[in-house]
């Protein structure tokens, strides 16, 4: 086959440039091989997170040709001929090379409150597939980042990390808000603090989510309805302004030890 | 207590090493008790190898076949791991599973579901009843995700991409804690801890084709050796049996053995379904004798006998491998795994949807109309450090460990669908037994730096020689003499020779020469992971040289069969505590716990 020219941004928070390195390719590789051989080769201080090599643990985003992709699941054979440009993802701030800063994701779980569920029978919960099966699709996310990545909520704007969680923890919300047992409300802090309103919908997320979790459709959306009708019903609002259910934070939703 | 750490410096009560599911679980019952608790991972939270868990959690539930209990389970996985396992872990575990997996709903867990709103349970290699707890083939994601979310919303301190070194210990030789740097920027870090949890994973990465991430180098079990804690079974490795074989660049990654549980089987390149020809005495009673009977068994477990694709993973490895090795294989050197012929495309794409996922986009195959190669991969060691069962504890004062770090749990081969339900049964054990050591004022009251200045010393040599090797090519001749000479089929001749080029190994670790700076530099992460590479290679080569028998994880060519008096014993290797990482390791017999009557008697039943 023939040798591929891999554009890889090398640098750290100080600056950085475009480095080129010309590679033999193999039958069926991924970018993340041609990473890898680098690595081993040429640049063996070249700066990459992966795991799993399977798309199954999410560590690997990055922008391949300028899109957020997972490299381990990305083929050589299925890019455009030509040369071949990886970069980290935008958003975050650089650590090194490929390698970004995502601790904002890390800060935005800590403010999630948990599951409160009643207490569990002794022979566990019933619920049932149909029920369950809305909160699995939102489950099945790998935590790439590439969603948060792609949003231009905070893409193109640093100051709306400060109030916007972005759609990774939008599903998170809806999961938890759609679960059969859950008995806490986080829809004043979804709106107020998680900066649901300034998702726009234009569906950038689900459109490079790895894991086809129809995020704007299925999570954004009802939890938008949610938020809205809790919000402006009347007879709601004076519910809750009467015997208002306080959010609960993590900690103190966190459940009882374990028997 | 006042330690004048020359770096940043944390103390906790309780400091647990690796954010998998073990360490997660043990962090979760240490924090209920209200104590102190860091957690230290090499990767970001969430990403640990327990993502790559497929099937299941396996646990006596009873949801579909209410006759199942944990008297079954016991059996099955003490017959399973060929009688090496700890008879007590064992039993523990068949005994809490259930609850462990339960107790997962309460926080967040959403497993599938029976018909009244049970969890679901699946059939898996060697277990007698449909047993694994699962969400489609995605369960160690959900098992990950539900710990991660309560570790984080218990507010625990993680210290994340940080890579540990050493443990160290205080002056009458408790361990106190450990000495690591953190890869983002290559600054050294120290803890001190009243007790230190390793729940580290395996050794996975030192074979050429595993599925393994670069975690698996066994940084855990190399640690606990260092540290003065022993190390048993080295030798049972179980190469899963089904691993992708083509595109070679995917080789090793895990097909979940839940295509099997749902009606997959194999063939050989003559379109025979040859597990029938493979059926070891052991099993013979409890196999369905023709592809009818199989068959009529998928849908009622009394209308016929076990599938022998399910077998338990040894077995059904070693069969592979004969099967190439007799000229019968698939063009890439596996064989066929068919879920096509077998089962309706929705149901494929509804209970496998990972694995659908997986070859089409990677290997171009659509598995609901063609069938896959596969073919066996290194996936799990058996062995791990010798503990405790009811508290974890090894040999080492104040050090704990869970998980696939941990020894003796399943014997000589593990049952797919025990590692998962391991974890949680196991590390709510660690966390108990750390919990009680530092209730009960046993804790370490010194910390000794000079172990720290040695670990850093060491750590920096490879930026300080003029010239050296890469470590990179090290680790691939590694991986490939481990592979060819202590692989799924082994012979004296090949295992001495291991054990000689381990040598020459140390010999080019100690003159590996890294390129740039400490920052975030993957080369210099490899080089120090290399010393525990080496370290469980050394323990794995010894003990497969000791063994001379067949059994489980451990096959050797020259002795292909068990003998019932290596079934008494395990090898356990141990170093001088507070020596380097190359001082000799001295390899002893160590015979099992005996197992009382009564459980005995439940291995008896049904022989």
């Amino acid at each position: 086959m023939a040798d591929v020219t891999m554009r890889i941004w090398r640098g750290d928070a100080t600056g950085g440039d475009f480095e080129n390195y010309t590679v033999a390719q193999q039958e069926g590789e991924v970018v993340l091989d041609v990473i890898h051989r680098i690595q081993a080769t040429d640049a063996p201080d070249l700066a990459c997170r992966w795991n799993c090599k399977a798309g199954k643990c999410g560590s690997c985003a990055a922008e391949i040709n300028g899109k957020p992709r997972l490299m381990c699941m990305t083929r050589m054979d299925q890019l455009p001929e030509g040369p071949v440009t990886v970069t980290p993802m935008k958003t975050f701030p650089i650590i090194r090379d490929l390698v970004t800063d995502v601790s904002f994701n890390f800060a935005m779980a800590e403010k999630v409150p948990a599951l409160l569920p009643p207490p569990m029978p002794a022979d566990g919960y019933r619920m049932f597939q149909e029920d369950v099966e809305r909160g699995q699709e939102f489950r099945k996310c790998i935590e790439c980042f590439m969603c948060q990545d792609v949003c231009h909520v905070i893409r193109d704007h640093e100051e709306n990390k400060q109030h916007y969680a972005g759609p990774r923890f939008f599903i998170r919300y809806a999961e938890l808000e759609m679960h059969p047992l859950d008995t806490n409300d986080r829809r004043d802090l979804i709106r107020e603090e998680m900066g649901l309103g300034y998702c726009n919908i234009t569906k950038c997320c689900t459109e490079v989510c790895p894991e086809h979790i129809k995020i704007t459709d299925n999570a954004i959306i009802p939890l938008k309805e949610r938020v809205v009708d809790a919000q402006y019903d009347p007879i709601a609002w004076l519910g809750r302004k009467i015997r208002r259910k306080t959010k609960r934070t993590a900690s103190e939703a966190a459940v009882q030890p374990a028997p | 207590m006042e330690i004048n750490s020359p770096y940043e410096h944390h103390d906790y009560d309780v400091l647990v090493i690796g954010a998998g599911g073990a360490g997660l679980r043990a962090v979760i019952e240490a924090k209920q008790q209200g104590l102190k608790v860091g957690l230290i991972t090499k990767s970001l939270l969430g990403k640990a190898h327990t993502v790559m868990a497929e099937g299941g959690m396996a646990a006596a539930m009873g949801n579909v076949y209410p006759e199942d209990n944990w008297m079954v389970h016991f059996r099955d996985t003490m017959r399973g791991g060929k009688m090496l396992n700890n008879y007590r872990m064992a039993e523990l575990h068949a005994k809490e599973a259930p609850e462990r997996v339960m107790e997962l709903e309460q926080w967040g867990a959403l497993f599938d579901r029976t018909k009244d709103g049970k969890i679901l349970q699946r059939d898996f290699g060697g277990h007698r009843y449909a047993r694994l707890a699962h969400v489609g083939d995605r369960t160690g994601l959900e098992l990950i995700r539900t710990l991660q979310q309560k570790v984080v919303s218990m507010g625990t301190d993680v210290f994340m991409e940080c890579k540990v070194l050493r443990l160290v210990h205080d002056d009458s030789g408790k361990v106190a804690g450990c000495v690591a740097y953190w890869r983002a920027t290559g600054e050294f870090v120290t803890f001190s801890a009243k007790a230190v949890i390793l729940a580290t994973g395996g050794v996975g990465k030192s074979w050429k084709f595993t599925s393994n991430s670069w975690e698996g180098t066994g940084d855990g079990h190399a640690m606990a050796l260092w540290a003065g804690a022993e190390l048993i079974d080295m030798e049972c490795i179980q190469f899963h049996p089904t691993g992708m074989v083509w595109p070679l660049s995917v080789r090793g990654i895990l097909v979940t053995e839940g295509v099997r549980g749902d009606g997959g089987i194999l063939k050989n390149s003559d379109g025979e379904r040859f597990m029938f020809n493979y059926v070891a005495d052991m099993f013979r009673a409890e196999t369905a004798e023709s592809p009818e009977e199989a068959d009529r068994w998928y849908d009622d477990h009394t209308a016929g006998r076990r599938p022998p694709e399910l077998l338990p993973r040894d077995e059904v490895a070693r069969a592979i491998n004969s099967e190439v090795k007799a000229g019968r294989g698939s063009p890439h050197g596996g064989v066929f795994l068919d879920i096509a012929s077998r089962r309706t495309p929705e149901f494929i794409r509804r209970r496998l949807p990972s694995m659908y996922h997986q070859f089409m986009e990677l290997a171009g195959v659509d598995i609901t109309r063609e069938m896959m190669e596969i073919g066996p991969t290194c996936h799990y060691i058996m062995g791990g450090v010798k503990v405790d069962a009811e508290t974890a504890a090894t040999a080492v004062a104040g050090l704990f460990a869970a998980g696939e770090v941990a020894g003796g749990m399943h014997g000589a081969n593990r049952l797919g669908g025990n590692s998962l339900s391991d974890l949680i049964v196991f590390g709510r054990r660690a966390g108990m037994g750390a919990v009680e050591y530092v209730q009960g004022g046993q804790g370490a009251t010194g910390f000794n730096l000079e172990e720290v200045d040695a670990a850093v010393k060491e750590a920096l040599a490879p930026f300080e020689r003029e010239s050296g090797e890469n470590p990179y090519d090290i680790q691939r001749d590694l991986q490939e003499m481990m592979q060819a000479n202590v692989g799924i089929i082994r012979t004296a001749s090949e295992i001495d020779e291991a054990i000689e080029k381990l040598e020459e190994f140390t010999d080019r670790v100690k003159n590996i020469k890294v390129k740039g700076g400490r920052a975030y530099n993957p080369g210099w992460n490899l080089a120090t992971d290399l010393p525990s590479m080496l370290t469980v290679s050394k323990c794995t080569a010894r003990g497969a040289q000791q063994r001379k028998e067949s059994r489980g994880g451990h096959t050797r060519e020259d002795f292909p069969k068990a003998d019932p008096n290596f079934g008494k014993i395990n090898f356990a290797h141990s170093m001088p505590s507070g020596g380097g990482w190359t001082s000799e390791i001295k390899t002893l017999e160590s015979p099992l716990l005996e197992i009382p009557e009564e459980l005995n008697a439940l291995l008896e039943e049904g022989k």
